[in-house]
C-alpha cells in the first residue's frame, strides 16, 4: 500500500498500462513536455518518448477524433480534454462517432478509446473552468462514463477504461487532484465499470452521489452519527449507464434518499436515478426523493461570494440529510 | 488523332479498361437504385453520378491490399475497387441483414467493411477526416507503410473537423491523403456562396502540405494526382490535399429536386462533361475499348447487377430485437 493523491493515482494508472501494452497512448493539449496543465501526465512524456505522449494543435475535435481513427485501428488512446468545459468541440466526435462506431457498423468496427476530462468546481475557476458537463453525454448507449471519487477508485477504474473495449468518458473532480489522498495497493487491479459501490454503510438515510460530493457525504456523515443519525452512502462511480440494481437496493435500504449532484439540478444525471426509484421502489420510501444540487443557472459564477452560493459542501449535505431524517 | 495520356502514367492499356469497366459499375449500379427508389422499393439513393472518373482515378492509385480509406457518402466507385461488391451494395441499398456495412442500421451510402480497410462513416459530414488521420497516426506508430486516403465533398472543407484534421496531419507529417470531390453544390448553395479562395487546394499551404486542383472528369489526371500523393506519403513526406473538380449529374439525393435551384443550362453543362461518356470516347478513339468489350462490359454488369438486385430483394431483414445488437461489446455473448 502506498498513500497516493487521486492525481498521482491517475498519472499511476496510466504508467502502468503503458508499461503493460505498447497500444495505449496518451494524445492532448500540453500533456507531453509540460506534463499536463494539472501535472496528470508527468513524468510520462520522459518515460515514452514523444511518439507515445503527443502534444497535439489546440483544437479538441482533432483529439477525440484522431484518437477515434486510432482506436479504430487497434490502438489504445487516451485523449485527455484540457478541461471538461472545453469538451464541447468534440461532442459531435464523441457522440455522432465514437459512441456509435461498434453500432453502426454491426459490430465490424469499434472505438476503444478513453477521454479524460477534469471537472468540477470550487476552485476559482468561473463558468468555463468549473462546469459539471457529465449529463450532456449521460443519455448516450454505446459511451461509458465514470466519475471515480477516491485514488483507489480513480487507479482501478481507469485501468479498466482502458482496457474496455468501448469508449469510455472519464471525469476528474479538479478540485480532487492533491485534497484526495487515499491508500492505493500497489499491485496491478482494476475495478468494473458499471458498479456502484458503498462507501458508508447506515441504516437512516441513504446518500447516493458521486465525485467530489461523496467527501462531503462522508464528512456530513461524520458529524451527524453524533446525532444519531446513521448515514448509507452509495459511490455511482460509473454514471451511465447507471448500477440500478445498486440505486435500488441503496434507496429500499433506509426508504428516505437524498442524491447530491454539483452539477446544475434539472436534467442533472440525479434526476434519472430519481427516476428509477420512483419506477422501482416507490412503494418501499417513506419521505419523497429529495435531490440537492447546483442552482439552475448557467455555470459557477468566479467571486467568492457567489461561487461558495454555488458550490456543493458538507454543510449543505448535512442540513438536506438532518431534513430527510427529520420527515 | 488522339494522344494515348494513360502510358506515360504508367497505365496499361488493360489498366485503364478496368478503370472504365469499375466506373461503368458504379453507374449502373447507381442508376438500378435509383429505378428501385422510384419504384417504391428501397426508400434512398445519393449517388456518385459525375463523380465516378475522380473516384475511379483515385482509387487505382492506391494499394487496394493494405491501404485504408475513409470514404465519403458519394463514392460507390472508390468502394466498389477496394472490394466491397455490387451484392454487398445492394443489400445495403435494401437494408438487409447482410449488409456488410452496417447490417440494415444505416441508410445507404454509409460506407464501412473492415476486411477491406473501409472505414465505417456516418452522416455528419467531415467526422472522417480526423478518423483517416488517426488510423494513419496509428500506421505511423507502428511503422506501416500504407496511405490512409479520405474524401469530402467541398460543402465539407467548410468544417472545423476539416481544418483540424488537415492540421493536425500536417503538423505530424502523416501519411494522409485528403481529396476534395468537388461538385459543384452543397446540396442547393452554389461555390460563390461557399468560400472564398480561388481554388480549394489554396487552403494546403495553411496547412503545409501540398496542394493540387485538377480535372476531376479525368481519372487519368486524377490517378497521376493522387499516385504522386501516395508515393510522397509512403516515402515519409506526410499528407497532400487535392481538389478534384466535377459535376454532379443527379439531385442531392432521391429526396432531392434540383430543378428548384439549378438552370437548364448549368444541369446541360454538367451533362455534357459525364466523365463516363467522355472516357469512354478517349478509350474508343485510341481503338481499346472496342465494340465488343464494350457490349461484353454492358452485359457482365447487367447481368451482375440483375442478379445482385433479385439477391438483395429477396434477403431477409435483420430481426426486430437485432435492434439491440453491438451497443457495447459485452453483447456479442447475448
Amino acid at each position: 500500500m502506498t498513500v497516493l493523491s487521486y492525481m498521482d493515482a491517475i498519472t499511476l494508472a496510466m504508467k502502468e498500462e503503458m508499461e503493460r501494452d505498447e497500444r495505449v497512448f496518451i494524445l492532448g493539449e500540453d500533456v507531453g513536455v509540460k506534463g499536463g496543465v494539472f501535472k496528470a501526465t508527468q513524468g510520462l512524456y520522459e518515460q515514452f518518448g514523444e511518439e507515445r505522449v503527443i502534444d497535439t494543435p489546440l483544437a479538441e475535435s482533432a483529439i477525440v477524433g484522431v484518437g477515434v481513427g486510432a482506436a479504430m485501428y487497434g490502438l489504445r488512446p487516451i485523449a485527455e480534454m484540457q478541461f471538461a468545459d472545453f469538451i464541447m468541440p468534440a461532442v459531435n466526435q464523441i457522440i455522432s462517432e465514437a459512441s456509435k462506431i461498434r453500432y453502426r457498423s454491426d459490430n465490424d468496427w469499434s472505438c476503444p478509446m478513453v477521454i479524460r476530462a477534469p471537472f468540477g468546481g470550487g476552485v476559482h475557476g468561473a463558468l468555463y473552468h468549473s462546469q459539471s458537463v457529465e449529463a450532456v453525454f449521460a443519455n448516450q448507449p454505446g459511451l461509458k462514463i465514470v466519475i471515480p471519487s477516491t485514488p483507489y477508485d480513480a487507479k482501478g477504474l481507469l485501468k479498466a477504461a482502458i482496457r474496455d473495449d468501448d469508449p469510455v468518458l472519464f471525469f476528474e473532480h479538479k478540485r480532487a487532484y492533491r485534497l484526495i489522498k487515499d491508500d492505493v495497493p500497489d499491485d496491478d487491479y482494476t475495478i468494473e465499470i458499471g458498479k456502484a459501490d458503498v462507501k458508508r454503510e447506515g441504516e437512516d438515510v441513504t446518500v447516493i452521489t458521486y465525485g467530489l460530493c461523496v467527501h462531503f457525504a462522508l464528512q456530513a456523515a461524520e458529524r451527524l452519527e453524533k446525532d444519531g443519525i446513521d448515514v448509507h452512502i452509495l459511490d455511482l462511480r460509473t454514471i451511465y449507464p447507471l448500477d440500478q440494481e445498486a440505486i435500488i437496493k441503496a434507496a429500499k435500504k433506509t426508504g428516505k434518499v437524498l442524491l447530491i449532484t454539483e452539477d446544475t439540478k434539472e436534467g442533472s444525471v440525479m434526476s434519472e436515478v430519481a427516476a428509477i426509484i420512483a419506477e422501482y421502489a416507490l412503494f418501499d420510501l417513506d419521505a419523497p426523493i429529495k435531490r440537492l444540487a447546483g442552482p439552475d443557472v448557467p455555470a459557477m459564477p468566479y467571486a467568492p461570494t457567489m461561487e461558495k452560493f454555488f458550490m456543493m459542501n458538507p454543510e449543505k449535505v448535512e442540513q438536506a440529510i438532518r431534513e430527510l431524517a427529520e420527515f | 488523332m488522339t494522344e494515348n495520356r494513360h502510358a506515360v502514367s504508367g497505365l496499361s492499356d488493360e489498366d485503364v479498361l478496368n478503370m472504365y469497366r469499375t466506373m461503368l459499375l458504379a453507374r449502373r449500379i447507381d442508376e438500378r437504385m435509383w429505378l428501385l427508389n422510384r419504384a417504391g422499393k428501397i426508400p434512398f439513393v445519393i449517388s456518385c453520378q459525375g463523380q465516378e472518373a475522380t473516384q475511379v482515378g483515385a482509387a487505382f492509385a492506391l494499394d487496394q491490399k493494405k491501404d485504408y480509406i475513409a470514404p465519403y457518402y458519394r463514392d460507390l466507385a472508390v468502394v466498389l475497387h477496394f472490394g466491397m461488391t455490387t451484392k454487398e451494395l445492394m443489400l445495403s441499398a435494401f437494408a438487409k441483414a447482410e449488409d456488410p456495412n452496417s447490417g440494415g442500421k444505416q441508410m445507404p451510402g454509409h460506407f464501412g467493411q473492415k476486411k477491406n480497410r473501409i472505414i465505417t462513416g456516418s452522416s455528419p459530414v467531415t467526422t472522417q477526416v480526423p478518423h483517416a488521420v488517426g488510423v494513419a497516426l496509428a500506421g505511423k506508430m507502428q511503422k506501416k507503410d500504407f496511405v490512409t486516403f479520405v474524401t469530402l465533398g467541398e460543402g465539407s472543407s467548410n468544417q472545423g473537423d476539416f481544418h483540424e484534421g488537415a492540421n493536425f496531419a500536417g503538423v505530424h507529417k502523416l501519411p494522409v491523403i485528403i481529396m476534395i470531390e468537388n461538385n459543384r453544390y452543397a446540396i442547393s448553395v452554389p461555390l460563390k456562396k461557399q468560400f472564398a479562395c480561388e481554388k480549394l487546394s489554396d487552403r494546403a499551404a495553411g496547412y503545409g502540405m501540398p496542394g493540387v486542383t485538377v480535372n476531376g472528369d479525368d481519372p487519368i489526371e486524377v490517378y497521376k494526382a493522387v499516385k504522386e500523393a501516395a508515393d510522397r506519403a509512403r516515402e515519409g513526406k506526410g499528407p497532400s490535399l487535392i481538389e478534384t473538380v466535377c459535376y454532379r449529374l443527379t439531385a442531392h439525393s432521391s429526396d432531392d429536386d434540383q430543378r428548384q435551384y439549378r438552370s437548364e443550362e448549368d444541369l446541360a453543362e454538367g451533362r455534357a462533361h459525364d466523365p463516363v461518356k467522355s472516357f469512354a470516347n478517349y478509350l474508343k478513339e485510341l481503338n481499346i475499348l472496342t465494340p465488343e468489350i464494350e457490349e461484353k462490359f454492358q452485359n457482365d454488369i447487367m447481368a451482375e447487377i440483375d442478379e445482385a438486385t433479385e439477391y438483395a430483394e429477396q434477403a431477409p431483414y435483420a430481426a426486430p430485437e437485432h435492434a439491440l445488437k453491438y451497443v457495447y461489446a459485452e453483447q456479442e455473448e447475448l
